[in-house]
């Protein structure tokens, strides 16, 4: 796609894009680059010398079950924070999808959780189940659950997915709508006038027709747990107790800054960077298709 | 439809409000907790009603900070907050727009190559090459600045992407006739396109401030002076501390102030925010 009423200019065009140019290649490029050079060397302690190692980081990172371990955890998370928020908030979504008094202001009241920042979720939640002080973990150890967050693995887990869940219930709540919305009125009645009831129709032709949302949702999801789940971990566990609740970006962070081990977390960056890649290609794949319907 | 009777219409209206209480309850438990007096909060007997306290935590919340951890007003957070996340979403708006301009209505060698340079930085958040970015930031002597915070967060193609769609679009006979009247790029960017770009611009602020406002890993990464915080890196020091010593209610009044400007923003631009969410996600 090209304009036909241009301008002629031989120098302009080059000024008007080196400010974009400039960022990019310094703050992006540029340390990228580093990243995957880095991966490939090995530096002792000091920072005093450091080796060339091929792909030594990588092998070693591969073969380290707790890696593996991390990348399962995290595609875990993915999934469960995915499946938890777009079920909640394709529910909302179909109740709300009707012509019904105070519509906008359901709306305007599900909508603003998007604006809360990732660490102060995890403040928020950590706060309201925290196992000595907090007002929601009476009633749960009132049920006769044993509930200690900080030192079980798996309620920590827990924790931090109804937390990221909760978060992007507003997100996937606002897409849903735009997706009904979008499904013509005309085959919902058409279906009512052949006796189907809405249950039945929500099934044959309201989920059907809102597959391309759900699975652009699905996608953003992933995306969203894997990189915007930092602050909530950051601020509820630390990626602890164990490793239970670290993620690989987590886990980038805490080799390389803890750790210091940047040859491994340059490496683990590298990965990250391939899975993102297909993520996205897939995405854009998927919205291709959408435009050519 | 067939069936618009009562019964379905409550049971919509119930499961609604039922949405709208869970989304809304863990806000609320923050707003109750910075009222009250952290004694009894400590000892687990915080009441779900709002306590008495609430100008004395505020006042001390945001003109002194807290007492043991961070000591930073939470005032002076929220100004490097919202100097951070204007200088992203200004400073991001102006080079893409810029930039977009200059790949839709130019022909020039390396057009295209550089359009692609621009779009790939699409594909890669700043959490993958958080290390190699702190280096190069730290080399150039921007740890603790302003420049600092924004600039490697301004590096991505969104933008630009939806200024070059939208300038697509705009009708080829708007140049033409503004030549006709003996306008140059300058003149024709500045009168004509911009005024046509005001919308999408709002749309792109109200995302972008509030990304920047939210923004975590990086500011904690490269601000190590007290006084260079942003708001959430101040609450996560605030919770540092041995939760035995933590002072809760400061801690949730601050949770309160950071929600306070972007929830704010969503709710008063919502049309803005929508139209902005759509568009940056295509």
């Amino acid at each position: 796609m090209q304009k036909q009423a241009i301008f002629q200019s031989k120098l302009l065009p080059y000024a008007l894009v080196a400010p974009q140019l400039a960022i990019v290649l310094i703050f992006f490029y540029w340390p990228a680059l580093q990243a995957v050079i880095q991966s490939f060397l090995l530096q002792d302690a000091f920072g005093l010398s450091t080796s060339f190692i091929w792909f030594e980081n990588y092998t070693e990172l591969l073969s380290d079950p707790a890696y593996f371990e991390t990348i399962v955890r995290t595609f875990l998370f993915s999934f469960a924070i995915a499946a938890s928020s777009l079920s909640v908030a394709l529910l909302l979504a179909v109740m709300a999808d009707k012509p019904m008094r105070g519509g906008a202001i359901y709306r305007t009241l599900l909508i603003w959780p998007y604006a809360v920042a990732p660490p102060v979720v995890g403040v928020l939640w950590v706060f309201m189940l925290h196992p000595s002080l907090g007002v929601l973990s009476r009633y749960l150890r009132a049920a006769g659950i044993e509930w200690n967050p900080l030192l079980d693995g798996n309620q920590a887990a827990t924790l931090v997915i109804l937390a990221a869940a909760w978060k992007q219930i507003s997100y996937n709540f606002l897409f849903f709508l735009a997706g009904l919305a979008a499904i013509p009125k005309s085959v919902l009645e058409a279906a009512a006038i052949d006796g189907a009831r809405p249950m039945r129709r929500f099934w044959t032709v309201t989920f059907p027709l809102l597959s391309p949302t759900i699975f652009f949702l699905l996608v953003v999801n992933i995306v969203y747990a894997f990189f915007d789940t930092f602050g909530i971990i950051d601020t509820m566990t630390r990626g602890g107790p164990g490793k239970s609740t670290e993620t690989l970006v987590y886990k980038v962070y805490n080799d390389g800054l803890i750790g210091g081990n940047l040859g491994s977390s340059a490496a683990q960056s590298v990965i990250l960077m391939v899975m993102v890649i297909v993520l996205t290609g897939i995405q854009f794949r998927f919205v291709e298709r959408k435009v050519t319907y | 439809m067939v069936e618009q009777e009562g019964f379905r219409r409550y049971v919509a209206h119930i499961v609604l409000w039922i949405g709208i209480a869970i989304v809304a309850f863990p806000v609320y438990v923050a707003i109750v907790a910075s009222t009250q007096d952290n004694a009894l909060i400590a000892n687990g007997q915080m009441s779900l009603l709002p306590g008495g306290h609430f100008f004395e935590v505020y006042y001390q919340t945001i003109f002194v900070g807290t007492s043991g951890s961070t000591r930073e007003p939470v005032a002076n957070m929220m100004l490097n907050s919202l100097v951070m996340a204007l200088l992203i979403a200004v400073g991001k708006i102006a080079i893409s727009i810029i930039s977009a301009y200059g790949i839709v209505y130019f022909r020039f060698p390396f057009r295209m190559p550089i359009f692609w340079i621009i779009f790939i930085t699409l594909m890669l958040p700043v959490e993958v090459r958080i290390y190699p970015t702190y280096k190069i930031v730290a080399d150039l002597h921007m740890l603790d600045s302003y420049a600092g915070l924004a600039l490697p967060l301004i590096a991505s193609a969104t933008a630009t992407l939806l200024f070059r769609q939208f300038f697509m679009t705009v009708p080829d006979e708007l140049l033409e006739a503004s030549r006709i009247d003996g306008a140059g790029p300058f003149r024709f960017f500045w009168d004509t396109l911009l005024p046509l770009s005001r919308t999408n611009m709002a749309a792109l602020f109200v995302i972008l401030f509030i990304l920047g406002w939210n923004q975590y890993l990086w500011p904690l990464l490269i601000t190590t002076r007290d006084d260079m915080q942003t708001i959430q890196i101040g609450i996560r020091k605030m919770m540092t501390t041995n939760d035995a010593l933590t002072e809760w209610p400061i801690v949730m009044a601050t949770a309160v102030l950071a929600m306070l400007p972007p929830v704010f923003v969503v709710v008063a631009m919502q049309k803005l925010f929508v139209r902005g969410l759509v568009e940056t996600e295509k």
